[in-house]
């Protein structure tokens, strides 16, 4: 089963945003990304500072059986990468929605539609039929 | 039949399992407009006759005393090296995808990478890239993808570097939008000077490529070129000969003695010096190697070593999410087959020679060379063309064409070297020369007395 | 104290020829320079600046020759190769290569022929006549040897096409088309030559969708590139109608010659429309695979591309045989090459087409296919699922272990590794990705119905072992020289390149 937290937000390509006190977002990729995928080898982030278009693809994540893309699922700059991650890519398998973030950005665009967790259950529903 | 071991009894119940009265009916889902008759295509040889055939074609091309270098060099090889790699459990077998199977050539690719990395004083290679020509082409798309700080994608290409690796790089590359930046040469010296590259200061390149030794055999410095290339966020690909390595600097410490404090990042080059034959051109293998930072950028397949369910050590390949087959059109670079065979020749000739060994090649080569160039120079009419420092290979300007001259040489069983006529026609009657460690003091006094005999006649 | 690592018998396990070295132990006779290397050393040494100097010498392995032909041989005995055992590795064509093949290419004038030597007509002859003969065999105009493996064809073959719509000014096409169950060197080949890639769906029957391949062309297709018979292991019939749909809208086609050893003397890619070709020498026409290369992957094109084929090509005027380079081809895509390819490959086809001879080569497509045939039915026969079990098998076809999947948690990976227990290389395992737990056999033409059987005999067993000892399967292999690999640390804790300590 498929853990999507109720509090965040979701796209069709399975990464995941959170809304942060400060009026930044954290982003991620799914539970069920992160399975899809299996044991992470290695993950790159985007450097600090770079700006990104929403469905720009900016980070990458490495299994030994596939090399996936990560998209923004918004526009904006990027004010923080997960360093931990580098020599602990495993973190996200092991914890996806918290340890295993992957950036912070500053939004600097309206946001989006993106999907709640209902509709992001909805989506993986069919795209696993 | 030709290697096709069906007795016709096999054929019979083979055809009977299947259901169906002939061979031919296993072809019916063809549309029949598109089966051919027979081909124009000679008759079936018995082994004998094509073994006739191939050795009356061998002694067509005849054998001569060689002094053409020119990115492919007559060692020696010993005569394990080839007995060894053409044994039938390394020459057919496969890429080693099922690792279990394969640890002979995964251990050997590990062993190699291993004696790559010591050589070019580099942290990880690959298992091999077609060659020389094609793996500075790989190297150039590698720097584009490895180097963030640039968005230009151009490479700075001095005309010292080989100019047919120049030619692959254009034909490879530059369908992805890189273009090359000429640096010209000095014609005194022979090499790249640091100079010619102040025009370029602040502006973005996203490489440079140094070749030592040159394509003249001429020594660039290539510390202080390494180190503006860094100080203006450019990266250094270099391109070397493996046997050089023996004496000069490795390019993990070009440069970082400069302001900059890094040696080059990406290393490249023709492995055909260690144990391949000349062979017509081919094959030979390419190599590359760089800094771990960049391993992900970096094309072709890795093997790593691990361990086994029972922690045992083994070798499997790794970082394959970067190729082709899991990749697909985002991998970085469609090759998959390398040049396998050759890299185990390789791994081979470099444990026998050891670093004494190739060392010994490397200074018996310059060794013959100087003597080449002393007794070729005491020919009237023959002069060197730079005054630098050189390895094993030198130009050499003649007081009139070179090809007509090379052809008379010819026909006395002599090749005298590369006419550079082609690629470098500003240089004059330039001949590109090199002795390796196999000429003798009487090959080469044979080359001089027969040139001399030449440039005596008439042109 | 024994330092070094001790052999039992026959057990295979060798350390690395780093622990064999001890300083100061050399294979000396094989060096050049006895009398007085020291002194010409330190002569040679003061020409060469201090600063360009090398100053640490490389860590390579101090050992003695019989200890480098002991530990390479051994190394050797560490391998399955064609050799030594049945290799039925689907879409890579493991089929027997003539020892006469490597002794004739190896005869010393071959060998010490260099690359930039006069046009010696021996071997000129021989690249001419292959040329002429993959021209012929493929129903095409021209053939350049020199890309040097599948891949280097295939990136040869879209830098033609892209070449050719450029000099018509035609610079919109850019795209490819790739079918879905395409080899991944397609959609890398078609980036790595600057173009987009779009994929096109297959039928239930593995022939490309029309419908979806019409709907997919317009002015920015720049070309499809299709496997024929297809990476699915079944003939594409509709071949014509895709050739015209493609060609109607302006694109042209590229044939991947990967499974060409199925249709070899049957059916020419230019009768089927393709406009380019990729041959793999080192399938189809058996030269060596050599643990991953080299292998040779000359290209063939119809008439609108030969002004852009790879240089150096061999021409013949009159009796005499000459390079054409440049100055022939002004329009060509280039060189990919430093001299003219992987010549030695190239030579060794050569002689094999010569032993083949014109009715050698269609009994090559003949028997490939009556195996693969053989075999499909066989395991049908014995339960196993064939993924396209109305068709027939071209050289070589799919079982999928789905359902063997379901019922006992087996993979095509387990199977994979157990076979390896029985003696036999593992089939090529999921590939084409469009089948689930799939395993692409491919048994070729060389190999013995005897030994057909014991493949198939080999499957059944381990069918039954699946279901009475499955854990046989999941530990599995048992009798390699080592167990399963951990690839997810290979790859998390990379460990490249053995390093002196200290």
């Amino acid at each position: 089963m498929n853990d999507i937290p109720a509090d965040l937000h979701y796209t069709t390509k399975h990464e995941w945003l959170r809304r942060l006190p400060n009026g930044q977002v954290e982003i991620g990729i799914s539970d069920y990304a992160q399975n899809a995928l299996g044991d992470l080898v290695f993950v790159e982030v985007p450097e600090i500072g770079r700006r990104l278009r929403a469905g720009e693809a900016c980070a990458v994540v490495e299994s030994v059986k596939a090399a996936s893309d990560v998209y923004s699922p918004i526009s904006g700059t990027v004010v923080a990468g997960n360093a931990e991650l580098a020599s602990h890519p495993e973190l996200v398998n092991l914890e996806p929605y918290t340890a295993g973030w992957l950036m912070r950005m500053e939004i600097d665009a309206p946001e989006p539609t993106l999907l709640d967790a209902d509709a992001y259950a909805k989506h993986l529903a069919i795209q696993v039929r | 039949m030709a290697f096709i071991p069906h007795t016709s009894d096999d054929i019979t119940a083979m055809l009977q399992v299947i259901g169906v009265q002939s061979i031919a009916n296993l072809f019916d889902e063809i549309p029949s407009e598109l089966l051919v008759g027979p081909l124009a295509l000679p008759a079936a040889l018995s082994e004998m006759e094509v073994g006739r055939l191939m050795a009356d074609r061998a002694a067509c091309d005849g054998r001569y005393l060689n002094f053409i270098g020119a990115g492919a060099y007559e060692h020696y090889i010993p005569a394990a090296v080839w007995a060894i790699a053409t044994r039938g459990e390394f020459y057919s077998a496969y890429t080693p995808y099922q690792a279990e199977a394969s640890q002979g050539t995964l251990q050997v690719i590990y062993e190699y990478q291993s004696m790559l990395c010591a050589l070019t004083g580099m942290e990880v290679s690959n298992a091999s890239l077609y060659d020389g020509a094609s793996a500075l082409a790989e190297a150039c798309l590698m720097a584009v993808r490895a180097n963030r700080a640039s968005e230009s994608r151009r490479v700075l290409m001095p005309r010292t570097v080989n100019p047919t690796y120049i030619k692959v790089s254009h034909a490879i590359a530059g369908n992805q939008g890189i273009t090359f930046e000429s640096v010209d040469f000095d014609r005194t010296e022979g090499r790249t000077l640091l100079q010619s590259l102040h025009r370029y200061q602040g502006e973005d390149f996203t490489a440079i490529v140094l070749q030592q030794p040159n394509f003249f055999g001429n020594l660039e410095e290539v510390d202080e070129l390494t180190d503006w290339a860094h100080q203006n966020n450019i990266l250094v690909i270099a391109v070397v000969n493996p046997i050089s390595l023996a004496l000069l600097s490795a390019p993990n410490l070009w440069g970082l003695s400069g302001v900059a404090k890094r040696g080059a990042d990406i290393v490249c080059g023709e492995g055909q010096p260690l144990g391949v034959p000349l062979a017509s051109g081919g094959p030979y293998f390419g190599f590359m190697a760089t800094r771990m930072q960049y391993v992900r950028q970096m094309p072709g397949r890795v093997v790593g070593r691990t361990v086994d369910t029972d922690g045992r050590a083994g070798f499997s390949l790794t970082l394959q999410a970067r190729e082709q087959h899991i990749r697909r059109s985002k991998a970085t670079s469609n090759i998959c087959t390398n040049q396998g065979l050759n890299v185990t020749a390789a791994t081979i000739y470099m444990s026998l020679m050891g670093a004494q060994g190739i060392e010994r090649v490397a200074v018996a080569s310059m060794r013959n060379t100087d003597n080449l160039v002393a007794a070729l120079t005491s020919i009237k009419g023959v002069r060197p063309a730079f005054a630098g420092h050189k390895f094993h290979e030198a130009v050499l300007l003649l007081d009139r064409p070179v090809a007509p001259v090379l052809a008379k040489l010819a026909g006395r069983g002599i090749l005298g070297g590369l006419d550079l006529a082609e690629h470098y026609p500003e240089l004059g009657n330039a001949l590109l020369a090199c002795a390796t460690e196999v000429k003798t003091n009487n090959d080469i006094e044979t080359y001089a007395n027969a040139l001399a005999d030449v440039l005596s006649q008439r042109s | 104290m024994s330092e070094l690592p001790v052999h039992p018998g026959l057990e295979l396990r060798e350390a690395l020829i780093f622990s064999l070295s001890r300083p100061g132990r050399a294979a000396s006779t094989l060096f050049p320079l006895h009398a007085d290397a020291v002194q010409i050393t330190e002569q040679v040494l003061a020409q060469i600046p201090m600063h360009l100097r090398r100053r640490i010498a490389p860590v390579l392995p101090e050992v003695s020759e019989l200890q480098t032909v002991r530990h390479f041989t051994r190394l050797s005995q560490m391998n399955f190769s064609i050799d030594t055992q049945v290799y039925p590795l689907g879409s890579c064509t493991m089929k027997y290569n003539p020892k006469a093949c490597n002794t004739y290419a190896m005869l010393p004038e071959f060998m010490a022929r260099h690359p930039l030597g006069p046009e010696t007509q021996g071997f000129m002859s021989c690249m001419f006549e292959l040329q002429e003969m993959l021209k012929e065999i493929t129903g095409m105009r021209g053939v350049s040897l020199t890309p040097m493996a599948g891949a280097q064809g295939e990136f040869a073959g879209v830098a033609m096409i892209r070449a050719y719509h450029r000099s018509r000014g035609d610079l919109s096409r850019i795209e490819i088309l790739v079918p879905q169950a395409a080899h991944g060197t397609n959609p890398a080949t078609a980036s790595m030559c600057g173009c987009s890639v779009k994929e096109i769906e297959c039928d239930a029957n593995g022939d490309v969708d029309l419908g979806a391949l019409q709907a997919a062309v317009g002015p920015n297709t720049a070309g499809i590139m299709l496997t024929n018979p297809s990476t699915l292991g079944v003939f594409e019939r509709k071949i014509v109608q895709v050739a015209r749909i493609v060609h109607e809208a302006g694109g042209l086609l590229y044939y991947d010659g990967a499974n060409l050893n199925a249709i070899l003397g049957k059916v020419r890619p230019g009768d089927m429309g393709f406009d380019v070709v990729h041959m793999n020498l080192h399938k189809t026409f058996a030269t060596p695979h050599g643990g991953g290369g080299p292998g040779s992957g000359a290209v063939g094109v119809g008439a609108r591309l030969l002004p852009f084929l790879p240089i150096p090509l061999v021409g013949c005027e009159g009796s005499r045989y000459r390079w054409m380079s440049e100055r022939d081809l002004p329009h060509s895509i280039g060189r990919l090459s430093g001299f003219m390819g992987n010549a030695g490959v190239n030579l060794r086809a050569y002689i094999y087409m010569r032993m083949l001879g014109r009715d050698g080569m269609v009994r090559v497509a003949e028997f490939a296919t009556l195996n693969a045939n053989y075999m499909m039915k066989r395991l049908t026969a014995a339960g196993f699922e064939a993924a396209y079990p109305n068709r027939r098998a071209s050289h070589e076809f799919i079982i999928s272990l789905r359902r063997e999947n379901s019922l006992f948690q087996i993979t095509a990976m387990d199977v994979a590794k157990r076979l390896l227990d029985y003696g036999f290389h593992a089939p090529t395992t999921y590939f084409p990705l469009l089948v689930p737990e799939c395993l692409l056999i491919e048994p070729t033409e060389t190999e013995t119905k005897q030994d057909l059987d014991r493949f198939c005999d080999a499957m059944i067993a381990i069918r039954e072992e699946m279901q009475q000892a499955p854990e046989k399967l999941l530990t599995a292999p048992h009798t390699m020289p080592v167990r399963r690999l951990d690839d997810v640390r290979a790859a998390r804790e990379l460990d490249l390149a053995w390093k002196p300590v200290g």
